[in-house]
């Protein structure tokens, strides 16, 4: 016992505190009623309709002059009352469910999307020798060397709350709709694992943070204009990348039960699929589950393949400008760390944005479409992408 | 029997795997999207109105059924003469009268009956206008009055001296009651 207090690090222990609430609760939860606000605002214009304009932030009462507002339009307040009505709707259990099973589901959705967080490099690092913090601290919760092995081990639980949601209502759309979700989830997990191995073959790398600083350094994999990017051999190795990256992104649709591929909840067919029989906080569980899911991956998608926290032309810039906008171990100064947080979440929420954009877009496949798309398609096409990657690394190997 | 063969259309390799058309299908909506934000800045819309702050109440029809009322005439005289056929005729038997006596010294005794009590309730009433049609002294019509709100059930129902304050007075319809005739 002396031991372990002697050993423990309480400059880390408060750091990761204070980073896992900050992630959690500042970000990822306002985040998700944001992506929320996002969702129905978004779908509005592209419908040609206005949306939720009422529930501003009334800054009049406080004495400004005008209610807060982006580009003119309000609402802002609204995901706050939804939250409210939320918590105040009745939680309502019916008799006919599995009691224990029916409470269990909405956290198994929600505990593995949050858990996924932790291994989310969301910024660089933060110097914070005017706090008299000696060590820069590091803007990741657990620096896992296996981070993105980590995430889908994590993420692929997400798959009991729903099929235990479907199971647990004992009423037979939320049944169908675990069904089809398990099945899907399965099938995508293998393409959405199959497709990232050439970039972590590129890379050599299983730190996410460790990735991000490379490309920081050395040009987004998508995006290899600056440092060693500028090689023969990254640019060929973009044909890879580019397959992968397609393949990830709409694995990546599927696993989060996004249109074009959302039949778990398909409203026309199954009510609302696995969570039709919850109401009030258990429902916006799942509701902030799957948004947050959504989040990781954009989150996991933007690590990977577009430079994460890394601010474009960093290097560059620093040349050109004569401050420090790219990442330098130990020295990265407090302003160019809070920058590379901002230049993360707004990456985010740009892929975010897309989400949306994509879902008032397309219309939700066939079932057998679904199947055939990931099966007959997808898992073969990440499957020779491993091995052209792994010819091409041979042919025109990387520094 | 005569049939047309409908040919599917043939599709181009990036069609088929949704590439190019997925990009078509995006761009119309973010031109959608685009168009619709421009015109929402500044919450200035073409389409939808803004309810509470705009209406239509100017652009009401003439035949237009918003809430039943009850009116006098010009000499300040109930028209309703609580024959109850609005109350009978009432399909979601919205409407509750019950009949009184006009006094011997009242200087309409002649009309002899008049409601001691005439109830619509609102929440129950669903503007058919069938009341209106019915009333053989045109003492009910339906205003364009059409918000109608109240926080309990009772403020919902509409007693005899809300009705007349809703329906004022109408003039120069039947005067069938009058000494100068």
């Amino acid at each position: 016992m002396e031991l372990f207090l002697a050993n423990l690090n309480l400059t880390f222990l408060i750091a990761s505190v204070v980073k896992v609430i900050f992630l959690t609760f500042m970000v990822i939860m306002p985040m998700v009623a944001y992506s929320v606000y996002a969702e129905r605002r978004v779908s509005a214009v592209i419908q040609d309709r206005v949306g939720p304009n009422r529930v501003g932030m009334p800054l009049t009462l406080l004495g400004f002059k005008k209610d807060l507002q982006i580009f003119g339009i309000g609402g802002l307040a609204q995901p706050l009352a939804d939250g409210l009505k939320f918590i105040l709707k009745e939680d309502f259990t019916p008799r006919h469910v599995n009691t224990f099973y029916y409470w269990l589901a909405p956290c198994l959705t929600i505990v593995p999307a949050l858990l996924t967080a932790a291994v989310m490099p969301f910024g660089s690092e933060l110097n914070l020798d005017v706090l008299g913090v000696a060590q820069p601290i590091k803007m990741v919760i657990a620096d896992l060397n296996v981070g993105p092995l980590f995430i889908f081990a994590i993420s692929s639980l997400g798959v009991y709350g729903i099929v235990i949601a479907g199971w647990a209502s004992n009423s037979k759309y939320p049944f169908l709709g675990g069904v089809r979700s398990s099945a899907q989830m399965i099938s995508y997990e293998l393409s959405l694992g199959l497709s990232i191995v050439p970039v972590l073959m590129i890379f050599g790398e299983l730190n996410l943070s460790k990735m991000s600083i490379y490309q920081d350094a050395n040009g987004w994999l998508l995006l290899p204009l600056w440092g060693d990017g500028l090689s023969a051999s990254r640019w060929i190795l973009l044909i890879p990348v580019a397959i992968s990256f397609l393949v990830f992104t709409i694995s990546m649709f599927a696993e989060t039960n996004r249109v074009p591929f959302d039949l778990p909840e398909c409203e026309t067919e199954l009510v609302a699929g696995y969570h039709t029989e919850y109401s009030s906080m258990k429902f916006a569980l799942f509701f902030l589950g799957e948004y947050a899911a959504m989040i990781v991956g954009s989150g996991l998608c933007v690590t990977l393949f577009l430079g994460g926290w890394s601010i474009p032309f960093a290097p560059l810039l620093s040349k050109l400008t004569g401050f420090q906008f790219h990442f330098e171990a130990g020295h990265t100064p407090l302003l160019t760390g809070l920058l590379h947080i901002g230049t993360f979440f707004a990456k985010v929420f740009a892929f975010i944005i897309f989400f949306i954009w994509v879902r008032w877009t397309l219309p939700r496949f066939r079932f057998d479409q679904l199947m055939k798309l990931g099966w007959l398609v997808f898992f073969e096409l990440a499957l020779a992408n491993v091995f052209l990657t792994a010819l091409l690394l041979w042919l025109v190997p990387l520094k | 029997m005569a049939f047309v063969t409908v040919e599917r259309p043939k599709l181009a390799w990036h069609e088929k795997i949704f590439l190019s058309t997925f990009v078509k299908g995006l761009k119309v909506t973010l031109g959608h999207a685009i168009r619709t934000f421009k015109t929402l800045r500044g919450s200035k819309t073409v389409v939808t109105m803004q309810y509470p702050e705009q209406k239509w109440d100017d652009q009401l029809p003439e035949y237009y059924r918003g809430v039943p009322a009850l009116v006098t005439d010009e000499q300040g005289r109930e028209r309703c003469v609580s024959c109850q056929l609005c109350e009978f005729i009432c399909p979601p038997k919205a409407i509750k009268i019950i009949p009184g006596e006009i006094p011997s010294t009242d200087p309409w005794a002649k009309v002899e009956k008049r409601p001691a009590e005439f109830d619509i309730d609102m929440i129950r009433c669903i503007y058919c206008g069938m009341c209106e049609e019915v009333c053989p002294e045109q003492a009910i019509f339906l205003r364009k009055d059409y918000a109608v709100t109240g926080e309990s059930r009772a403020e919902m129902v509409h007693d005899k001296e809300r009705l007349y304050e809703i329906g004022g007075v109408r003039t120069g319809l039947v005067n069938k009651w009058n000494e100068l005739k």
